[in-house]
């Protein structure tokens, strides 16, 4: 299934901040209420692993189930509202030319390699470590407790009716995006993710590009 | 499904037994080699539960862990639930309901109130509405822990199902009287629940169901368990979970 894809009206000449994450990088930044926040797949089915946190106090951050529950699909795609667990609107995705991003399949460590593939997997470079690394540099408090269900965007995780789940091929392509319109001040999260040991990211882990735009 | 059979154990082992309203919330230890059997006693309860390594609770329950590990999005017997540390807290050594959800998450004061209105203490004393958000954020409060802590959730008893557009579908009567999980502690682990209604239930009224807690002396996984041979990813939490215990 790919929902109805919806391009964006902003022009890329206009966007106020622009900056490449390399694969195995992670990125935070504070995103102001009506800002609108571009995630580029610059070459195609690369999982970009997102958190949000409320800039005003992080302890309300994003929230999966409430995400997922209130709009009843699991799926996100334009016009899926991001919600926190207090179950506040945190963003609204405007704009997707991928179809549609994973909220279930959380984010790759150290640990859980050692159990999904092998316990000599345990030294690979994860999502977790990208994420506790910005988390420790952007010094305000938050840590590991901070780390919950997370956003995969471009990553294609089917649920069947039956209740299996499986990791598949991605369904991103060279120059896919989403976009996002801050419903509040809120701290983004990115860990543009380097596992190599399942299709999430083709097992070519590669760049992505963030961009704002001004309200 | 109500298998009569699987409800015995060995009665010289068991250690407590409580009841749980509906609507109520609760928590406690369950010591590695400890078994907590958490029956429907009425049909159609919802037990919205999660786990915490008591000795480090920074360790907890990972929802997507569990379900990548084991390829599945529901939990039944022969299931493991996995920390976010690679290990195995509880395993389900028993299960005659068939689908425990992972995925709804928990109500919240917002969603009680319109879906079911409003029912504050002062009028209608232990009958009042309560939620699942603040129910394990209550809990959590007792051990130092907090908003912080509260992650995706396991919903005992209830099935949510997904179409092949990914809508979410709450399926009525998955539970009946008498239906029960055994949750096999392979961890020494803080058990936080809440027996409010699921998010999704599409009941119109207000109406939580009790479940009865047993606890008893099982014993761990053994080497040809069930649980930790249905697939190689359990073995390998399994290994983890025992150099901890080493």
């Amino acid at each position: 299934m790919r929902s109805e894809l919806t391009e964006s009206t902003l022009a890329v000449k206009d966007a106020c901040f622009r900056e490449v994450v390399a694969a195995g990088e992670p990125f935070m930044k504070e995103i102001k209420k009506g800002q609108m926040l571009r995630i580029l797949d610059l070459e195609g089915n690369q999982a970009v692993d997102t958190l949000f946190y409320s800039a005003l106090d992080p302890q309300e951050r994003y929230d999966a189930n409430n995400t997922i529950h209130e709009q009843g699909n699991i799926y996100l795609t334009t016009g899926t509202i991001l919600r926190s667990n207090e179950s506040r609107p945190m963003l609204t995705i405007i704009a997707d030319t991928c179809g549609r991003h994973d909220t279930l399949g959380g984010a790759c460590s150290a640990e859980s390699n050692t159990v999904r593939y092998a316990l000599e997997k345990r030294h690979m470079h994860s999502c977790r470590d990208s994420f506790l690394m910005a988390l420790s540099e952007w010094d305000n408090g938050m840590d590991k407790r901070d780390l919950s269900s997370n956003i995969n965007f471009f990553m294609n995780v089917p649920v069947t009716p039956e209740g299996g789940l499986t990791f598949e091929d991605g369904i991103s392509e060279a120059g896919r995006y989403v976009e996002m319109r801050a419903d509040m001040d809120v701290i983004v999260l990115i860990s543009n993710c380097p596992q190599l040991n399942n299709p999430c990211n083709a097992y070519n882990p590669t760049p992505v590009e963030v961009l704002v735009w001004e309200s | 499904m109500n298998d009569t059979a699987a409800a015995t154990f060995d009665t010289s082992q068991a250690l407590w037994e409580e009841r749980v309203p509906g609507g109520a919330h609760w928590s406690g230890l369950l010591r590695r080699g400890n078994t907590l059997r958490v029956t429907d006693s009425e049909g159609g309860a919802n037990v919205s539960m999660l786990f915490y390594n008591y000795e480090d609770k920074l360790e907890r329950y990972n929802m997507a862990d569990t379900l990548k590990g084991q390829h599945t999005a529901y939990l039944t017997k022969g299931n493991v639930c996995y920390s976010d540390m690679g290990r195995v807290l509880c395993s389900i050594s028993e299960d005659t309901c068939g689908w425990h959800d992972t995925i709804g998450g928990v109500s919240n004061a917002r969603l009680v109130r319109r879906k079911y209105g409003q029912a504050c203490y002062q009028e209608y004393r232990n009958e009042f509405y309560r939620n699942g958000f603040d129910s394990l954020v209550n809990e959590l409060g007792k051990f130092g822990l907090g908003k912080r802590d509260l992650v995706a959730n396991l919903n005992l008893f209830s099935k949510v199902s997904v179409d092949n557009d990914g809508n979410m579908q709450f399926r009525e009567g998955n539970s009946r009287a008498g239906d029960l999980i055994d949750l096999r502690f392979e961890m020494n682990t803080l058990v936080v629940l809440s027996t409010c209604q699921h998010p999704l239930d599409k009941a119109p009224k207000y109406a939580p169901m009790a479940i009865d807690l047993t606890a008893w002396r099982s014993g761990t996984a053994g080497p040809d368990d069930p649980c930790r041979n249905s697939c190689a990813e359990n073995q390998r939490a399994f290994t983890n979970t025992e150099r901890m215990f080493a």
